[in-house]
């Protein structure tokens, strides 16, 4: 498997350049922490990232991107549209079968979502539709992840169990954080993001909460 | 404010449209117009309901006729609305579109004889070529984030059909329920031009003098609209489009040797017909162009200046009728009720109304024009209105009116006026039909003669000029930076 790998990427915004230029490297099996005050180019980082690792990223943006009129069953099934023929995935738009049903059931039980399967996502409170969009990317089957604060609705207990579940499942991994210690906890590299630039760079071992103060 | 950019476009309607009256032919014709007027008001006053066969028929094959083409309609748009992006296909549904469904119903009826696939197809049609705009307007507006998450390698339809579709769906319903309502007007109509909806039954009350049966027909038909919030219910509608081709009626059975001969011979041009070739095939044309084309068009466009002017000056009157900022609730619900009735007849059944009451000339084409497209944009113009924050000490009346209200919903005024503007002419060359020298009266004029060729080219006329002004409207909204939105009923 490959890295990612961007080189002097950068992005602008109505003529203002809120990113870069920066380059950065992930190897496989790096799970790696984004973090910086709001603003500071996380959000924009990671979709320029999620761009260059198309075909093999997990993307988890900050908006979700959940289809409001559909259940969470769908919103979760779409996850693996791509590696099923369209029959079959109009077939469940319909009527959700068996097989997927009980996929989908376990990973929403690792969630505590498994009573709300068949509600539609817009009737969802912020936190439950967090952790259907944690649940698309648990069931898709894409090897780097690539989420822009996953967990920022969470409750402290539910946080980390989604943590957990989210490193634990992929083995490559880009997390924007804003939560210090969830960072220095879940992640083995820390990349400090200050006015689109990257203002540091370290193994999370080598970093305490207080190293981190400077960037907010 | 006149030196605006919208302040001089304006002003240079109001001034195309009064040159134009000068010119158009508006006059009382009938001996005694109030004495017709009185009549029909008792009519209403009086509506008989007894003649229940009839009533019935008449709304069975109306609702009939409207479910089963606009669902045919919605469906061949839907599947057009995923190809919308290629060139081809969105100049075939401008085209199809821009061609009013009485007039495919008179070339259906050519064909078809009287059968209800020629309603039917009548409505499909041109339903279809709108559905597939705004169907893929619709959905090019949705987020397209959930789309961007898919994993790679999903496939097109999937994708659509997972997110774009869901998410525009509440937006496509409630249009969908919109067109469906003129579905339903659109079907009444076609009763003119001899198919068994309401308009059938209404023109031949009409002629017979029966105005207590007409009151009844018309009041049944704004209840029937009127209440569409009540019976049109989602879980209602697959078991109406399910059962209403059962109610079609038998129709005259197709002669399907008409069918081929309309399409080998009756339609072919004449010269090319008789073996002239294409040398013969150009002074034909010159022939209709100027003897009918011409004529027609001049009479079309003065037509749709004056009543698209009129439409604006009445919308502009009657939108504080329902108001907030103006009128108290009662009033107000005293408006919504002419609004209501304005806005469900059809312009088409209002002109020959008129047209009986004060005879054939520009001026009950223009005041029903005026009355129906009026009656829609004062809806949505006062609707818009009663969200306007007013601060306490604001003026009132005239001067609230004139320096608060009008200012603020000027422009999106603007915006759907000139998205009627096509409209409001498609439907002027329609009255032809009616005896007024709009393009219609010649196709008409055509068609009685069996002169099917003729009749194929001043539709196709028809139906350029259309996309024209279409052209022009959507180039002037550019210009004055006009947003419209797809659904003109929000």
């Amino acid at each position: 498997m490959n890295s990612l790998v961007v080189n002097d990427i950068s992005a602008s915004y109505g003529g203002t350049r809120v990113l870069g230029p920066l380059s950065l490297s992930v190897v496989p099996g790096e799970k790696v922490a984004v973090v910086g005050r709001s603003g500071a180019g996380k959000s924009t980082l990671l979709s320029l990232l999620y761009d260059e690792a198309r075909e093999t990223g997990v993307y988890m943006p900050q908006d979700l991107g959940l289809v409001e009129t559909l259940s969470v069953f769908h919103n979760v099934f779409m996850g693996r549209l791509d590696q099923h023929p369209i029959w079959y995935n109009l077939a469940n738009l319909i009527h959700p079968m068996k097989r997927p049903t009980e996929d989908i059931s376990a990973i929403l039980e690792t969630l505590s979502m498994a009573d709300k399967i068949r509600e539609p996502a817009g009737e969802l409170s912020g936190g439950q539709r967090q952790r259907t969009a944690v649940g698309r990317a648990l069931y898709q089957q894409g090897r780097i992840l690539l989420a822009d604060e996953p967990v920022s609705a969470l409750d402290e207990p539910q946080a980390h169990r989604v943590m957990q579940a989210l490193v634990g499942q992929f083995e490559t991994a880009v997390i924007a954080l804003h939560d210090v210690d969830l960072a220095l906890q879940y992640t083995d590299r820390v990349i400090g993001i200050r006015d689109g630039l990257i203002a540091l760079d370290e193994p999370s071992n080598r970093l305490s909460p207080s190293d981190l103060q400077p960037l907010y | 404010m006149l030196a605006s950019r919208t302040g001089r476009i304006s002003l240079l309607f109001v001034a195309v449209a009064l040159a134009c009256l000068g010119v158009a032919d508006i006059a009382v014709t009938t001996q005694n117009p109030w004495a017709e007027l009185q009549r029909l008001m008792s009519g209403f006053l009086t509506p008989d309901f007894t003649a229940v066969d009839d009533l019935g028929t008449a709304f069975l094959r109306t609702l009939s006729y409207a479910f089963t083409g606009v669902a045919l309609g919605a469906v061949a748009g839907f599947f057009l609305s995923l190809v919308f992006n290629s060139r081809v296909v969105r100049t075939f549904c401008a085209f199809i579109r821009a061609i009013h469904e009485i007039f495919w119903a008179l070339i259906f009826l050519q064909c078809f004889g009287i059968h209800p696939l020629s309603g039917v197809l009548a409505i499909a049609i041109p339903f279809a070529g709108i559905f597939a705009k705004v169907y893929s307007e619709i959905i090019e507006e949705s987020d397209p984030l959930s789309a961007r998450v898919l994993p790679w390698g999903t496939g097109r339809l999937a994708r659509y059909c997972f997110t774009r579709i869901p998410e525009a769906w509440p937006h496509l319903r409630t249009y969908t329920a919109y067109r469906l309502e003129c579905g339903l007007r659109s079907s009444a109509v076609l009763g003119f031009i001899g198919l068994p909806t309401l308009g059938f039954y209404l023109e031949s009350a009409f002629s017979q003098g029966y105005y207590s049966q007409v009151g009844a027909l018309l009041i049944l038909f704004y209840l029937l609209i009127a209440t569409m919030r009540f019976w049109l219910r989602p879980r209602l509608i697959p078991v109406y489009v399910l059962g209403a081709p059962f109610f079609l009626g038998d129709g005259l059975p197709i002669m399907w040797g008409n069918v081929t001969r309309f399409f080998t011979e009756d339609i072919v041009p004449r010269p090319l017909r008789e073996g002239e070739g294409w040398e013969g095939l150009q002074p034909w044309l010159m022939d209709i162009l100027t003897t009918e084309a011409l004529p027609g068009i001049w009479n079309t466009l003065i037509l749709t200046q004056i009543a698209l002017v009129a439409t604006g000056i009445l919308a502009l009157l009657a939108f504080p009728l329902i108001s907030p900022h103006f009128f108290g609730p009662k009033r107000r619900t005293g408006g919504h009720l002419l609004l209501v009735i304005a806005r469900s007849t059809p312009e088409y059944m209002l002109a020959y109304i008129l047209l009986q009451i004060w005879g054939p000339s520009m001026l009950p084409a223009v005041v029903a024009l005026a009355l129906h497209n009026g009656g829609i944009i004062g809806h949505l113009i006062g609707r818009m209105s009663g969200e306007i924050p007013m601060r306490p000490n604001a003026p009132v009346g005239i001067n609230r009116y004139a320096y608060e209200v009008v200012p603020r919903v000027y422009p999106p005024f603007l915006a759907f006026l000139f998205y009627r503007w096509e409209i409001i002419m498609r439907e002027t060359a329609i009255l032809g039909i009616l005896g007024i020298t709009t393009l219609g009266f010649y196709v008409e004029g055509a068609i009685q003669e069996i002169r099917l060729d003729r009749a194929m080219v001043l539709i196709l006329i028809t139906a350029l000029l259309n996309i024209g002004v279409d052209a022009l409207s959507r180039r002037i909204r550019a210009y004055l930076r006009l947003k419209t939105r797809p659904t003109c009923e929000a």
